[in-house]
C-alpha cells in the first residue's frame, strides 16, 4: 500500500486498520498532529485528505490508500508560512497550542472552498475543533484575517498537477 | 559573596570564559558551579541562575517556568531584559532545568523577607491538601497565577537590574568615568556625551568581580520599555508550523509505546488478569502489572491500545465501589446540617453576630448550592516518557512541576533525586492537573519492569476517569435583608475547606458576616482545577448576593455598587462594567444580563454576561470583562489569559460534570463531557484597567465570575435560579 503525504510517498507496512493519525505519529514521527479523544470529537487530528478536512483518529490508514495527505508540516512552503498560519501568528492565536494544527487545517480547507466565510459558516466549519485554551475568537479573527489573501493547499495543487 | 534583599538573596561571581555571574538565588551560597553543565553552552557565561551572556551579547534568561499555553516565558524574559536594558532581540529563552537551585518555592520566602505572607497557593499546588514540608523545597511549581507576580516581579527583575548596575560599576572602572556619567540602552554601555560605547559583554568579566547591589533600582513604569508591552510570544511560531515538541511527541532511541487502564473504582486494585490473547497481538510485547493498573507495552500507540483491549482483567471488590454521587451529596448536606445544627463550628470569617442577627430575623433566604466534579480535560492526554538503567533514571515530560516529579520518581524507584535527570517540555494544557506526577511515576515503573524507555500515552478515556478533579461542593447560605433592602447577614457553611482559604470570602459591606466549613472527605482524588476553590466560591457567593438583590427588588450591579463603597478597586470595576456591558439598554424579551465580580489571585475581574433562553435552548451571546492586575506586564497576554479563563469556566458552568457511578467516573470522553465550541463560543470584550495595585496573575482570575455571571443572566432572563452545576442538569440546552 502506497500514501502521499505532503508530497512524499510512503509504503505503509502497518495494519491497514490502524488510523491514519497513528501511522502519521508513529511510523512517520510527524508529531504536528495530535491526537485528543481517539473518536472524531475533538479535532486535534484533523488533516486533509485530497484537500478536505478529515479526522485521522477515526480513518484507517487505508482509506487514503493512493490519495493527498497535507498535514500541518506540509502547509508552509519553500519555508514561506501559509497565509492561515501567518494570521495567526499576527493575532497570537495559540495558547497552549495543542489543538492549532488541526484548528489551521479546518480554516485552510474552509477558506479554500469558500474565500469570504460567514460567521456562520465560521461555525459550522470550526465547530469540530475544541480548543480547551477558548482561542475561539482569535481563530475566528485570524480566519477573517486570512479570508481574501489568495488560498492554496499543497495537496490540492500536487493533485492538479 | 552577596546579601538577602527583601526579595531574595543576590549572588555574584565568576565563572567558564570569564564573566559576569549574578543572580537572586534562594539560598545564600553560589551554586552556580553546579548548574553550569545543566544550562552552559560553550563560549557562554553563567551570569546567575536566571540570566547568561554569550561573547557576541546575547542574553539568555532561564526561567523557572514551564508553558502549557499561558505566555509567561516570554513575560519573565521580558521583565529581566527590560530591567537589564537588554536588546530583545538578542534575547533568548531557556527553561531551567530540574534542579533544586531553580526551586522557586523559595521566591515565596521572599514574601517572608518582604514581610509578606508566603502566597497559600503554593502551598495547595503542592498536594491539593496541605502543605508537606518535606516535599516543600522541591517545588519548581507552575500554578497560582503565580510566574509574573512573584519570580517575575521578586526574581527577573532583580537579577536584570542587579546585573546592570554591576555592569555599569565595572564600566566605570574600565573608563575612569563616574557611574553617574554612564547610561545603558539596547545592550550596550555609553557615556553620557555619547563619545564611548560598548557592549555588556565588555565588561562581564570585571562585574563579576563586584559585590551585588544591596537592593537594586528598579525602574519606574515611567521608564518601561518592554515591561506592559505586547511582545509577541517566542513559543508560538513552533505552534503554528507543527514542530512545537510537547510531552506526547517525544521519541528517544529504543523507546517502546504503552498505554495503560487503572482500576476504575478509585482504590481498587487488580485481582488477577489473563495477557494471552493480547500477547498474540502484532506488535504487542509485554504486559505490565502495576498495582492498581495494567499497562501494554508495544511498538505503537495503537498496537498498544489494541493490547491493552485484550487483556482480561478482574479488578478486586474495594468498598470505594458503593459510591455514587447522589450519595455524595447528600452526605455532604447531612455533614453541613449537622454542624448547624451542633453549633460547634470555628468560623472562618466571623464579623458581628450573623447568629444572633438571624435567629431574630422574621424571614430569612435558607439556600443550598451545589457543584460538581470537574476534569481538567487538557488537550494534550496525560503522557510521559521515561528510561530507567540500574538506578539511574531520564523522564521526558510536560510537567507544572518537574522538581517535584523527580522527588516522586525518586521515592518511587527508591533511588537517588540525582540520579533523576528531567527534561521538561511543551504542554498541551494543564490547568492544575499537570502539577501531579502519577503518569510519570507509571512511565518510570513501566520503563523499570519492561527494560527499555517506555513512552506512555494515556487515552483520552484514561485521562477522564483517572483525573485529580475539581472538588464537588454543597454551600448552604442563611441571608436576611432588612425592610429597607439592606443586608443584615450572612452565614456560609460549606464542606471541606480547600484552598485558598478566602476564596468564600465576600468583599461586600454587610454587618454580620459567618463563614465556616465542616470537612466530609470523600476517597475521590481531587486537586487545584484553574483558579482552585475560587471557581466554586465564587459561582456560590455571587449567585447568593444576586439572590439577595433581587429579594430586595434592586438592580444587581446597583446592589453591589452599594455595598462596596469602601472598594475602591471593585467599585471601579463595576462602573466600568457597566458601561462596556450597556447594562442600562433594554434587552429583548428572553434575554438578560448577569454580573459578577470576584478577587483572586492578585487580581480582581467582573463580568457580565448576556445570554437568552428560547425553546429551552440556552446560547451565551456576550462577556463583558473588566480586569484590574495592577500592572499588565503583557496586556494582550492578559486578555489572552481573560478570554481563556471564561471560556474555560463557561464550559464547566454549561455542561461540566463529572459524576461518581459505583465508585467510579462515569464520563469518559468530549462527547459526554462537552466544551464550549466555536458555534456555542460568546464574543468577550476584555478592558484591563491597571490600578498601580501590586502585580496581579492572569491564568486563573479571568475564569470564577463566568459560572455566577451567566446563571444570574439566566434569572434575569427567564426567573430561574441556578443553584447547581452544570445549567445542563437543569434542563437547559447548552449545545
Amino acid at each position: 500500500m502506497q500514501i502521499t503525504i505532503n508530497g512524499q510517498q510512503y509504503s505503509v507496512d502497518v495494519a491497514p486498520d490502524t488510523p491514519l493519525l497513528w501511522f502519521i505519529r508513529d511510523t512517520l514521527g510527524l508529531t504536528g498532529t495530535k491526537y485528543g479523544c481517539g473518536i472524531a470529537q475533538c479535532g486535534a487530528c484533523t488533516v486533509h485528505l485530497n484537500g478536505a478536512p478529515i479526522r485521522s483518529c477515526v480513518t484507517p490508514v487505508a482509506a487514503a490508500q493512493g490519495a493527498q495527505v497535507t498535514t500541518i508540516e506540509g502547509l508552509a512552503q519553500d519555508g514561506q508560512l501559509h497565509p492561515v498560519q501567518q494570521a495567526w501568528l499576527d493575532l497570537q492565536v495559540p495558547q497552549c497550542g495543542y489543538c492549532q494544527s488541526g484548528q489551521i487545517l479546518s480554516a485552510v480547507a474552509l477558506l479554500e472552498t469558500n474565500p469570504n466565510p460567514s460567521d456562520e459558516d465560521i461555525n459550522t466549519a470550526m465547530s469540530g475543533n475544541i480548543c480547551r485554551c477558548g482561542m475561539y475568537s482569535r481563530i475566528r479573527a485570524a480566519i477573517k484575517q486570512a479570508a481574501g489573501v489568495q488560498m492554496f493547499d499543497p495537496a490540492v495543487e500536487v493533485a492538479n498537477g | 559573596m552577596g546579601k538577602w534583599t527583601r526579595r531574595g538573596f543576590i549572588t555574584a561571581g565568576v565563572i567558564g570564559g570569564g564573566a559576569l555571574v549574578v543572580g537572586v538565588a534562594l539560598r545564600p551560597g553560589n551554586r552556580n558551579d553546579k548548574l553550569r553543565p545543566y544550562v552552559e553552552g560553550p563560549d557562554e557565561v553563567l551570569v546567575n541562575t536566571w540570566l547568561k551572556i554569550d561573547s557576541a551579547n546575547r542574553v539568555t534568561v532561564i526561567v523557572p517556568h514551564s508553558e502549557m499555553g499561558q505566555g509567561a516565558q516570554t513575560v519573565l524574559a521580558q521583565m529581566l531584559a527590560d530591567e537589564l536594558d537588554a536588546k530583545w532581540d538578542d534575547v533568548s529563552i531557556l527553561e531551567a532545568p530540574a534542579e533544586d537551585e531553580y526551586a522557586n518555592y523559595a521566591l515565596g520566602y521572599g514574601y517572608l523577607f518582604g514581610g509578606m505572607q508566603v502566597p497559600e497557593i503554593l502551598v495547595g499546588t503542592l498536594t491539593g491538601l496541605t502543605l508537606q514540608a518535606g516535599k516543600a523545597m522541591h517545588m519548581q511549581i507552575t500554578g497560582g497565577s503565580m510566574s509574573i507576580r512573584t519570580t517575575g516581579e521578586y526574581g527577573m527583575r532583580i537579577a536584570g537590574a542587579a546585573a546592570r548596575e554591576m555592569l555599569l560599576e565595572a564600566a566605570s572602572e574600565v573608563w575612569d568615568v563616574p557611574v553617574e556619567q554612564l547610561r545603558t540602552d539596547q545592550g550596550q554601555i555609553f557615556k553620557s556625551d555619547g563619545s564611548i560605547a560598548a557592549p555588556y559583554s565588555d565588561f562581564a568579566a570585571a562585574a563579576g568581580e563586584k559585590t551585588p547591589p544591596y537592593s537594586p533600582k528598579l525602574k519606574e513604569v515611567s521608564q518601561y520599555r518592554l515591561m506592559g508591552k505586547n511582545i509577541p510570544r517566542r513559543d508560538l511560531p513552533a505552534k503554528v508550523d507543527g514542530s512545537a515538541i510537547f510531552g506526547i511527541d517525544v521519541s528517544v532511541p529504543g523507546m517502546k509505546v504503552a498505554t495503560i487502564k487503572a482500576a476504575p473504582v478509585f482504590g481498587a486494585v487488580i485481582d488477577s488478569f489473563d495477557s494471552s490473547s493480547a500477547l498474540t497481538l502484532a506488535g504487542v510485547e509485554r504486559v505490565v502489572a502495576l498495582d492498581d493498573a495494567v499497562a501494554v507495552v508495544a511498538d505503537s500507540y495503537w498496537n498498544a491500545k489494541k493490547g491493552l483491549d485484550a487483556v482480561d482483567i478482574r479488578w478486586a471488590q474495594h468498598e470505594n465501589s458503593s459510591i455514587d454521587q447522589a450519595a455524595i451529596f447528600e452526605q455532604f448536606e447531612s455533614a453541613i446540617d449537622a454542624a448547624l445544627a451542633s453549633d460547634e463550628i470555628e468560623p472562618e470569617v466571623n464579623v458581628g453576630d450573623a447568629n444572633a442577627a438571624l435567629a431574630h430575623a422574621s424571614s430569612i433566604l435558607d439556600v443550598t448550592y451545589r457543584t460538581p466534579y470537574l476534569a481538567h480535560a487538557c488537550m494534550e492526554p496525560m503522557n510521559a516518557t521515561a528510561s530507567v538503567v540500574g538506578d539511574t533514571c531520564e523522564i521526558w515530560v510536560g510537567s507544572q512541576n518537574p522538581l517535584g516529579a523527580k522527588h516522586a520518581v525518586a521515592e518511587a524507584l527508591g533511588i537517588p533525586a540525582e540520579n533523576i535527570i528531567i527534561h521538561n517540555y511543551l504542554m498541551g494544557g494543564g490547568f492544575g492537573r499537570r502539577s501531579f506526577y502519577d503518569t510519570i511515576v507509571q512511565a518510570a515503573k513501566i520503563s523499570q519492569q519492561a527494560g527499555s524507555p517506555i513512552k506512555l500515552v494515556w487515552s483520552r478515556e484514561e485521562d477522564m476517569q483517572h483525573d485529580f478533579y475539581r472538588p464537588a461542593f454543597s454551600s448552604r447560605f442563611q441571608a436576611q435583608i432588612d425592610s429597607k433592602g439592606q443586608p443584615v447577614a450572612w452565614r456560609n457553611l460549606f464542606v471541606n475547606k480547600g484552598e485558598p482559604h478566602e476564596a468564600p470570602h465576600i468583599p461586600y459591606a454587610i454587618p454580620n458576616v459567618w463563614i465556616g466549613s465542616v470537612e466530609k472527605p470523600m476517597p475521590i482524588p481531587t486537586g487545584p482545577w484553574r483558579s482552585v476553590d475560587h471557581s466554586q466560591h465564587a459561582f456560590f457567593t455571587e449567585s447568593m448576593i444576586d439572590e439577595l438583590a433581587h429579594a430586595a427588588k434592586q438592580d444587581p450591579l446597583q446592589f453591589r455598587r452599594a455595598l462596596l463603597q469602601d472598594k475602591p478597586r471593585h467599585l471601579a470595576i463595576i462602573n466600568r462594567l457597566e458601561e462596556l456591558s450597556n447594562w442600562q439598554q433594554v434587552l429583548p424579551e428572553g434575554h438578560g444580563r448577569g454580573i459578577a465580580i470576584h478577587e483572586c489571585f492578585g487580581s480582581i475581574v467582573g463580568q457580565v454576561a448576556e445570554v437568552s433562553v428560547r425553546d429551552g435552548r440556552l446560547q451565551v451571546h456576550r462577556v463583558a470583562c473588566v480586569a484590574d492586575p495592577g500592572f499588565a506586564m503583557s496586556p494582550d497576554g492578559y486578555r489572552a489569559q481573560m478570554e481563556s479563563g471564561i471560556l474555560y469556566g463557561m464550559s464547566a458552568a454549561l455542561s461540566g460534570n463529572i459524576e461518581i457511578q459505583g465508585g467510579a467516573v462515569k464520563q469518559s470522553n468530549f462527547h459526554d463531557y462537552p466544551s464550549v465550541r466555536m458555534a456555542t463560543s460568546p464574543i468577550i470584550e476584555v478592558d484591563i484597567f491597571n490600578s498601580g495595585a501590586p502585580t496581579g496573575g492572569a491564568g486563573e482570575p479571568g475564569t470564577p465570575p463566568i459560572a455566577p455571571a451567566i446563571t444570574n443572566a439566566i434569572y434575569a432572563a427567564v426567573g430561574v435560579r441556578v443553584r447547581e452545576l452544570p445549567v445542563a442538569k437543569q434542563g437547559f440546552n447548552v449545545a
